[in-house]
């Protein structure tokens, strides 16, 4: 394979921004912004030179390598800290960078009053050196160190504005939940270590054909669950909600565009081992379906306008995590559909930030409505969003969900049915929750107070969200025109035969706009043409008031792993107390005991002492006497 | 006369030393116990060296004539300054490190 000694600048500027940002300290607040922001386009310039090489070589040539430094060499195991950038990294990059760019630019206003404003792109500029790393790693170590790096930023990002406890708690719930998936992602190393004797993907992959299945499925499994924690999946998904404590674009960077689909990015690296162990990658879609249609329930019933939007960017991942389950014929589309969804996620996070921008940092979409002519900007490019996600030809979200649908129906037997029925209802339930906030904030009857003076947002912010429609409207068409998507990944992944067709691809978008079109009439009935009250209605059905509590997922993780954390705690406090302590305690108590009972026979007279010599002299006598003879 | 006899009389004389030292008070008394019981030692020694026909159990006599003069030196010298602080030669007086 070509080596490539321009790589390690992708991830040395932004890392140099953030180092330089962080030791420089209050003194670099004047220009830290654009110094971050510089470094975030400077990586993306270098991410397009490297596209632009790689287009002009042969398909099997495409993928390089740099080494840095040999990080480990232990007897016959080797680890290097090498990147690899091929076709599925470069996509990454790519949309890591690009978005990123957009995102510094974005929160150069955003962020303006801010006067943390310099440690904010500290932060942002670390994320992406680590996110870089994380998808440039050549192998499972290297990655784990980036997955570590973006879980640390994410943390510092969401408890940003952490002098309110409710935003530290929410960082800190992250964080520990990550912790979970992280610690699948380490014991799936260490699992290929100790069976395969590799940890690199390419060694991996041709480990992978000798290994026996349980070994594979065990790697599988775990590497599920790092991607679960990571990509905010059933059932460590509870996280996500909170994580909207941080700043708008940290949404819009990490929760929505790229960290969260991190999980996607490692199963289809590690196709090879999905693909040997079907258990494994059965349990991936069975993830995958569960958690699509749990983001989409738990859209529905939010109000919270960022928590609508995280709900249904963990439903979108749902259908990223099932396509990736697919096999080889899915892993393309899922990749495809995490790219629009950056495009269009973001821009309907940047494009809430806007709205949350001009109504004074209110979230409450009930509180809103009739932004449409206050903020004609965000309207149209969170229009343009929308109808992408919810999947309108000609927009993005159209090809990439539509691919996923019938991929899924193609699975074979009652598994492609169920899969299918289960993406074609998250398509309408999508549509439905889509179009309620889409109504609730722009085209209702207006619900805020006079106090309330919504205005467009500045250039700085509106240009990156219209970037980002922009992408949300042509990306899917781009990638799908010609299969042109899938011919570029191909390559990495084994194809095993064709697939049977369920059913007829123009059937099956006609099914999904059905679907799609019964969303959206619901809640054009339910909010457009009808009242919409300004506080939450208190007289509903327990499914709503179950939705509104996220599914229950902090009252069962509170019941499960909490609770009975917490009285396990305590009871090792106790145990701790009582048996360690209490031993410590006991032969304190002993050698005190002891000590004042032998203090008796020190009474001080001398002749008693020499009584005491002159008995132990005979004993000792004795003692000898009786041995020798 | 055979040897055994002085191991007999050294036996005997370590007991009357040892006695006592246990026995009384005065602290000279104890004293002239002390040097009792080391010529004691000293006799059997020499008897010791006389039975083996070597001279080591002479020459050990000798080594233990010298402690015994460097131990009336200093143990007297404690006697007296002792009597001279407390009027006392009791050694059951002396028994202050108790408390």
């Amino acid at each position: 394979m070509a080596t490539n000694n321009g790589l390690v600048y992708l991830i040395a500027l932004p890392l140099f921004g953030a180092l330089a940002l962080l030791l420089l300290g209050r003194k670099a607040d004047k220009w830290g912004h654009l110094l971050a922001t510089a470094m975030s386009a400077g990586s993306f310039a270098v991410g397009l030179i490297q596209l632009s090489q790689m287009l002009d070589r042969e398909a099997e040539l495409r993928p390089v390598t740099q080494k840095l430094f040999t990080w480990i060499s232990v007897g016959s195991f080797n680890v290097d800290a090498s990147l690899l950038l091929d076709q599925l990294s470069i996509c990454f990059v790519l949309l890591i960078t690009g978005v990123g760019t957009l995102i510094h630019i974005y929160s150069i206003s955003y962020m303006s009053h801010d006067k943390d404003r310099r440690r904010f792109f500290a932060y942002l500029n670390l994320f992406i050196a680590a996110m870089l790393l994380l998808v440039l790693g050549d192998s499972y170590l290297n990655l784990y160190v980036g997955w570590e790096g973006v879980g640390l930023a994410s943390y510092l990002l969401i408890g940003f504005w952490n002098q309110k406890p409710a935003y530290a708690t929410a960082s800190k719930k992250a964080f520990v939940m990550n912790r979970i998936g992280d610690m699948g992602l380490s014991f799936a190393i260490m699992i290929a270590f100790a069976s395969l004797g590799t940890v690199s993907f390419s060694g991996v992959k041709e480990e992978a054909e000798f290994a026996s299945e349980a070994t594979m499925t065990a790697i599988g499994i775990m590497l599920l669950v790092a991607a679960v924690g990571k990509s905010a999946q059933f059932p460590l998904q509870a996280w996500l909600g909170d994580a909207m404590a941080g700043p708008t674009p940290v949404s819009a960077l990490i929760h929505a565009a790229t960290m969260v689909t991190a999980g996607v990015y490692l199963i289809v690296r590690s196709n090879f081992v999905f693909d040997a162990a079907p258990t494994a990658q059965l349990l991936v879609v069975i993830v995958g379906a569960i958690t699509l249609l749990f983001g989409a329930i738990i859209g529905m019933a939010k109000d919270d306008i960022k928590k609508a939007l995280a709900a249904s960017t963990m439903s979108q991942i749902g259908y990223m995590i099932l396509a990736s389950g697919l096999g080889p014929a899915g892993y393309a589309f899922a990749i495809m559909h995490l790219l629009t969804h950056g495009f269009f996620k973001a821009g309907m996070f940047l494009g809430a930030g806007s709205v949350m921008h001009g109504m004074n940092d209110e979230v409450n979409m009930r509180k809103y409505g009739g932004l449409r002519k206050f903020m004609p900007i965000t309207f149209v490019t969170f229009g343009l969003g929308y109808l992408a996600i919810i999947g309108v030809p000609p927009f993005a979200g159209f090809y990439s969900k539509d691919m996923i649908i019938e991929t899924a129906l193609n699975a074979g037997g009652a598994k492609g049915i169920i899969l299918g029925s289960v993406t074609l209802l998250g398509a309408a339930i999508t549509a439905f929750y889509m179009t309620r906030v889409m109504i609730l904030t722009f085209t209702s009857p207006k619900r805020w107070d006079d106090n309330q003076h919504p205005h467009e947002s500045p250039a700085l912010m509106w240009v990156p969200m219209v970037i980002l429609s922009i992408g949300s409207v042509i990306s899917g068409y781009l990638l799908y025109r010609g299969k042109a998507f899938k011919h570029w990944l191909e390559p990495l992944f084994e194809e095993h035969g064709e697939h049977t067709e369920l059913l007829p691809p123009i059937v099956v978008s006609g099914l999904a706009l059905t679907m799609v079109a019964i969303g959206v009439a619901i809640a054009v009935i339910k909010y457009q043409l009808s009242e919409i009250d300004n506080v939450a209605p208190e007289k509903v059905s327990i499914f709503t008031r179950i939705a509104r509590r996220d599914l229950l997922q902090d009252d069962v993780n509170e019941a499960l792993f909490m609770r009975p954390g917490q009285a396990l705690t305590s009871a090792l406090v106790k145990i701790d107390d009582s048996v360690v302590d209490g031993a410590v305690r006991g032969v304190g108590k002993m050698a005190l005991g002891s000590g004042s009972a032998l203090r008796e026979t020190q009474t001080g007279f001398v002749r008693s002492y020499a009584v005491l010599i002159l008995i132990g002299a005979a004993a000792l006598i004795a003692a000898i006497w009786v041995v020798t003879t | 006369m055979s040897l055994d006899n002085y191991l007999y009389l050294s036996a005997i004389l370590f007991t009357i030393g040892a006695v006592g030292v246990v026995v009384r008070r005065n602290a000279i008394v104890v004293f002239m116990c002390i040097e009792l019981m080391l010529n004691a030692a000293n006799l059997s020694l020499v008897t010791f060296s006389r039975i083996n026909g070597t001279l080591d159990g002479q020459v050990v006599a000798f080594f233990t004539m010298v402690v015994a003069a460097c131990e009336v030196v200093v143990g007297l010298a404690i006697i007296v300054t002792i009597y001279r602080s407390r009027r006392s030669a009791s050694i059951d007086d002396a028994s202050l490190l108790k408390r």
